[in-house]
């Protein structure tokens, strides 16, 4: 990984494409699973990113092999741009034998051990004080390896935002947190869920750096991701970025998202980070319309793949259901 | 710091003897560390206190200066930050020990404990093993009030994915860490709080010491007696009383809380025909309530008599030494409950604790 942050011109001539490209592939891929949920093939709870693409395309993309992303229940974006495998996902939300998770886990869930992608924490806050216990193995031992520590902004009421951000600048550990600023827990706004509703001078507080980006802009984030990685690699203990975004779907399958006001949800729509990266690629000329409707096209087909393997998947056997409870190398 | 990397020395070269021969169960903890810390390069001990002011119960006491403040870390008041990140350091390749102060701040890591520790390996399809060990002094008896002695090392061992152990000998101080070290899973070591002072000799060399089975303390034929942690040397005393009596009780130490070795206590049983769980905990629900299921299930036609539960009142324990001591399992107690399964004068005498049998 470079320590130069790529600048906006640069990233829009080289890296841009991709991650427009990774950005439409999530998009679809989760746009294909509300049409498996209505069909029951999915069930359980089922968290959308639609919206929010950006942030994780964004950051995820920034990072190296060898660092870790810990997120929540709204990860699929992550999982993918991570680079689990769609099988594995769609699997998994299947239920099946060969889901990333072995079916254990479900939507929520989604484990990439040889990716270092520890997904899915259902329990709000919850991954924060994991994340900095890998940073601190990092550093006893000497690794250059950040911790990105993904949550929503609801999770920052959590007193396990508290005693991690002071935990991970108090011993200056290498953790990256990635706030995605979706302006709703579940049902509660920002404004009614924090006093200090400026979530950088929260985390600043702690004594790390924090800034606040525009989590509609993929460039933006990952130019503001690569600052933030190259600093926290570099030694410089913990960063916070915190990304302004919008979900565009309810909370989940299950929410009847009655507490937003639709013309304020039109209003984000208008600032879609994949329309917005789209126009601009092709005023510029650095991609094409058919380039767009060819990866459109390979997309599909990778989604339509991935279902009819998750189809044919086999389940696990309900003789194996006590498995991995405890590890299969027993105590001496 | 060196890498991590597997450990490699011998385990007892050269044990010096003599001066280990009289010691007390909180400098055989203290030496299991220093042992642990020697041996493997992943170990760190990290929790409020433990470094500068020496552990809250003096364990690590002299620990920082010998290993120094990386590995002998001292923690804010964050429970469940600094247990948390136990569990991520365990699964990125350390093998820390996280030293909670006492079981009743443990709850204030609950979380991270059951819906990190405990479930992560199987809800990533056994991909991210945990082995962290946790260690925190539980129970009563000392004029703490409430908030201060809890026993809830039952509701740990109600966990699936944990290995729950109570050390309740010298030996086990000694000797329960370093396999729990070598454990792939979580290890929960609950540690009594009236025991860190107790006096005895260790042997030379010190034996294997297992995480896996219950041991017999005390042979006997006419009744077996279960307990474990603090409530053992109790229940010790209640067999001399009732050896006074004529009476011959076996005392089973569980030792280990979860999984729970039930071939030792059918064994027992199937010598005895009665039993008494003695268990400091409140009845309702406890790991003697437990117990007395899994004998009743499994030993039934081994039973000569009801099950006997001696356990704590359900109370909140109060400050007063007379109300404390009148709500905690006591000798007298326990031998009392043994001669009723003894004689077979019934059961189902009111223990006062308030659990609404009606
Ligand atoms: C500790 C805890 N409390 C409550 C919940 C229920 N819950 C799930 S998601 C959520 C909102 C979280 O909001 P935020 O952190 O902003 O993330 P977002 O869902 O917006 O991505 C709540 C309250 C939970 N899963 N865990």
């Amino acid at each position: 990984m470079t320590a130069l942050a790529h600048d906006r011109e640069t990233l829009l001539a080289q890296g841009a494409p991709a991650l427009l490209r990774q950005m439409i592939r999530v998009r679809r891929f989760e746009e294909k699973c509300v049409e498996l949920y209505s069909a029951t093939k999915i069930r359980g709870f089922l968290h959308l990113c639609i919206g929010e693409e950006a942030v994780a395309v964004g950051v995820i993309s920034s990072l190296g092999p060898g660092d870790a992303v810990v997120s929540t229940y709204r990860e699929h974006g992550h999982a993918l741009a991570r680079g689990v495998p769609m099988n594995a996902v769609m699997a998994e939300m299947f239920g099946k034998a060969t889901g990333c998770s072995r079916g254990r886990g479900g939507s929520m869930h989604l484990f990439d051990a040889d990716l270092r992608f520890y997904g899915g924490n259902a329990i709000v806050g919850g991954g924060m004080p994991p994340s900095v216990g890998m940073a601190l193995a990092d550093r006893m031992n000497d690794r250059d390896d950040v911790t990105a520590c993904i949550f929503g902004e609801g999770a920052m009421a959590e007193g396990e935002f508290h005693e991690s951000a002071n935990l991970a600048a108090l011993w200056h550990l290498p953790v990256l947190f990635v706030c995605e600023n979706n302006r709703y827990a579940m049902g509660t706004a920002l404004a009614r869920e924090h006093a200090e509703t400026d979530l950088t001078v929260r985390a600043a507080s702690y004594g790390m750096v924090a800034w606040a980006v525009d989590g509609m802009d993929v460039l933006a984030v990952r130019e503001a991701a690569e600052r933030a990685i190259a600093l926290v690699r570099g030694g410089g203990g913990p960063c916070f970025l915190e990304l302004r975004t919008y979900r565009f779907r309810a909370h989940s399958m299950y929410d009847p998202d009655r507490y937003r006001d639709k013309a304020e949800i039109e209003r984000w729509r208008q600032s879609d980070p994949i329309p917005r990266l789209t126009g601009e690629l092709l005023a510029q000329g650095v991609v094409s319309d058919d380039e767009v409707a060819t990866w459109e096209g390979e997309i599909a087909q990778e989604i339509e793949a991935a279902i009819a393997s998750a189809e044919a998947a086999p389940l696990e056997p309900v003789s194996d259901l006590t498995r991995f409870v405890t590890s299969e190398r027993q105590t001496p | 710091m060196t890498p991590a990397r597997a450990p490699s020395a011998p385990r007892r070269e050269a044990a010096p003897a003599p001066e280990t021969a009289v010691t007390t169960y909180r400098e055989a903890l203290r030496e299991a560390h220093r042992e642990a810390l020697q041996r493997d390069p992943r170990v760190f001990l990290m929790g409020e206190d433990v470094g500068r002011y020496g552990g809250s119960f003096a364990v690590s006491l002299g620990l920082v200066e010998e290993f120094g403040e990386e590995r002998i870390r001292d923690t804010p008041l964050s429970e469940s930050a600094f247990t948390g990140a136990g569990i991520g350091a365990a699964i990125r390749g350390m093998r820390p020990i996280v030293e909670i102060m006492t079981v009743n701040f443990s709850l204030l890591a609950l979380d991270q404990i059951l819906n990190n520790a405990a479930t992560l390996l199987h809800m990533s399809g056994g991909q991210l093993a945990v082995p962290l060990v946790i260690r925190m002094t539980t129970g009563g008896g000392r004029q703490l009030a409430a908030q201060h002695s809890h026993s809830l090392e039952g509701w740990y061992a109600h966990i699936p994915g944990l290995r729950v152990l109570a050390p309740a000998t010298l030996e086990d101080a000694r000797g329960m860490l370093w396999p729990a070290l070598q454990d792939p899973d979580p290890v929960l070591i609950f540690e009594h709080g009236s025991l860190y002072g107790l006096k005895g000799s260790l042997p030379d060399p010190l034996p294997e010491v297992d995480i896996a089975t219950a041991a017999v303390r005390r042979p006997g034929s006419d009744v077996t007696l279960v307990a474990y942690g603090g409530g053992l040397g109790k229940t010790l005393e209640a067999a001399e009383l009732l050896a006074a009596d004529g009476i011959e009780a076996e005392v089973i130490d569980l030792r280990v809380l979860r999984p729970l070795d039930d071939a030792t206590l059918l064994g027992s049983l199937a010598r005895t025909h009665r039993a008494v769980v003695v268990d400091e905990a409140w009845r309702s629900g406890s790991l003697a309530g437990e117990i007395s299921a899994r004998l009743a299930e499994k030993g039934f036609w081994d039973l000569d008599a009801p099950v006997e539960r001696v356990c704590g009142a359900e109370v909140p324990l109060p400050y007063a030494a007379h109300l404390e001591q009148a709500a905690l399992p006591q000798p007298e107690t326990i031998a009392a409950a043994a001669r009723r399964a003894v004689r077979g004068d019934g059961t189902g005498e009111d223990q006062g604790d308030g659990s609404g049998d009606g």
